[in-house]
């Protein structure tokens, strides 16, 4: 059986491509076939976040015109044995895509034996958005705890509910997961933050990962490795607990506390 | 927060933030599904009447369709300014 797993947010800039990274990543590291494919055509960086960026030959755009075969097209991670990584086109304009050149790719990649596909969708509710999540199973909505963000989000959550494949055709609901980013228990313990509580509260979701703001997200990004294969890293620990939850185990949510200080840092702050 | 930080006042604003999200998100879950469109209209027309006695502020107009138990309710909320005229 293969999964369909779209990873969105509406707002940008809140770590959609950080999350399709690192979760693809984690759901491999378990053994499990995956392929992570970039929606975000004419803006593509997955390929960047994923350190893969100069294997790049063909593309997601190429594949559904026909131009190469999917198996050329799809890149193979060098860290993980079972993951693949799919190009956005960086030249062509979002029209390129179709939901039934999609439908194709999505149905060879089953027939290939993958067991989940991983879609990193633009940001925005426009065509490449709407595509990403159109077949998805699962939808893992990624929300900065910020005013903006959360609203976009649940605009988010009514398209899902709406303009997907499950919707239309009464096929139940795409499973909707909450992912926040950027966290900072220090803020949300003086008040300055919004909670996971407050969060989950106003969507009316269930929590998939909270992932501490962290300046290891840059590093990893810097050095084009998914920050989840920081093994020294809360924001790798918060991702690998979020992968052991989308497969169904039950791992206590951890990095929502401020850390206990000792009697000096709490004279002096810290 | 140390010592110095006592000093320093920063108001907590996630609660602000809360509640204004719990109102907007509402109020667009409720025209996405397919709460009547006269709503607007109605919110409007009834400040005007409203501010023939009060002067209130627009925000502090708030309207709604809820659906309970297959019933509409129509609710209806006006917060009046500390001071009314």
């Amino acid at each position: 059986m293969t999964e369909i797993i779209v990873v969105t947010s509406g707002k940008g800039g809140v770590g959609k491509t950080t999350t399709s990274a690192s979760l693809a990543c984690g759901l491999a590291r378990r053994g499990k076939k995956v392929a992570v494919i970039d929606f975000d055509i004419g803006l593509r960086n997955l390929d960047l976040i994923m350190g893969c960026e100069r294997r790049v030959v063909y593309d997601f755009v190429n594949v559904i015109q026909g131009e190469c075969t999917l198996k050329q097209a799809l890149i193979k991670d060098k860290r993980l044995e079972t993951l693949y990584v799919l190009a956005a086109s960086q030249t062509r304009d979002k029209d390129a895509l179709s939901s039934e050149g999609v439908r194709k790719v999505f149905d060879e990649l089953t027939a290939d034996g993958f067991e989940y596909i991983v879609c990193d969708s633009p940001a925005g509710i426009e065509k490449g958005a709407h595509l990403a999540m159109y077949f998805a199973d699962r939808a893992v909505v990624v929300v900065n705890p910020e005013v903006s963000s959360v609203r976009d989000s649940d605009r988010i959550l009514g398209l899902l509910s709406s303009k997907t494949q499950r919707a239309e055709q009464g096929n139940g609901q795409v499973k909707e997961h909450l992912l926040l980013t950027r966290y900072s228990p220090k803020r949300v313990a003086t008040g300055e933050m919004m909670s996971v509580g407050d969060v989950k509260e106003i969507l009316g979701l269930d929590v998939v990962g909270v992932v501490p703001e962290s300046v290891d997200v840059l590093a990893a990004s810097n050095a084009g490795v998914p920050v989840i294969l920081n093994d020294n890293s809360d924001v790798s620990r918060a991702y690998e607990d979020a992968v052991a939850r989308l497969l169904g185990e039950t791992v206590p949510l951890r990095f929502i506390d401020e850390p206990k200080k000792g009697f000096f840092a709490r004279i002096f702050g810290g | 927060m140390g010592l110095l930080a006592l000093f320093r006042r920063s108001p907590p604003s996630a609660h602000v933030a809360k509640e204004r999200l719990r109102i907007i998100v509402q109020q667009e879950r409720n025209s996405r599904n397919g709460a009547p469109d006269y709503l607007p209209l109605l919110r409007r027309e009834l400040l005007e009447v409203i501010r023939k006695y009060v002067n209130v502020d627009p925000a502090a107009v708030q309207i709604n369709v809820e659906r309970e138990d297959g019933q509409e309710v129509l609710e209806f909320s006006v917060a009046l300014p500390e001071k009314a005229r």
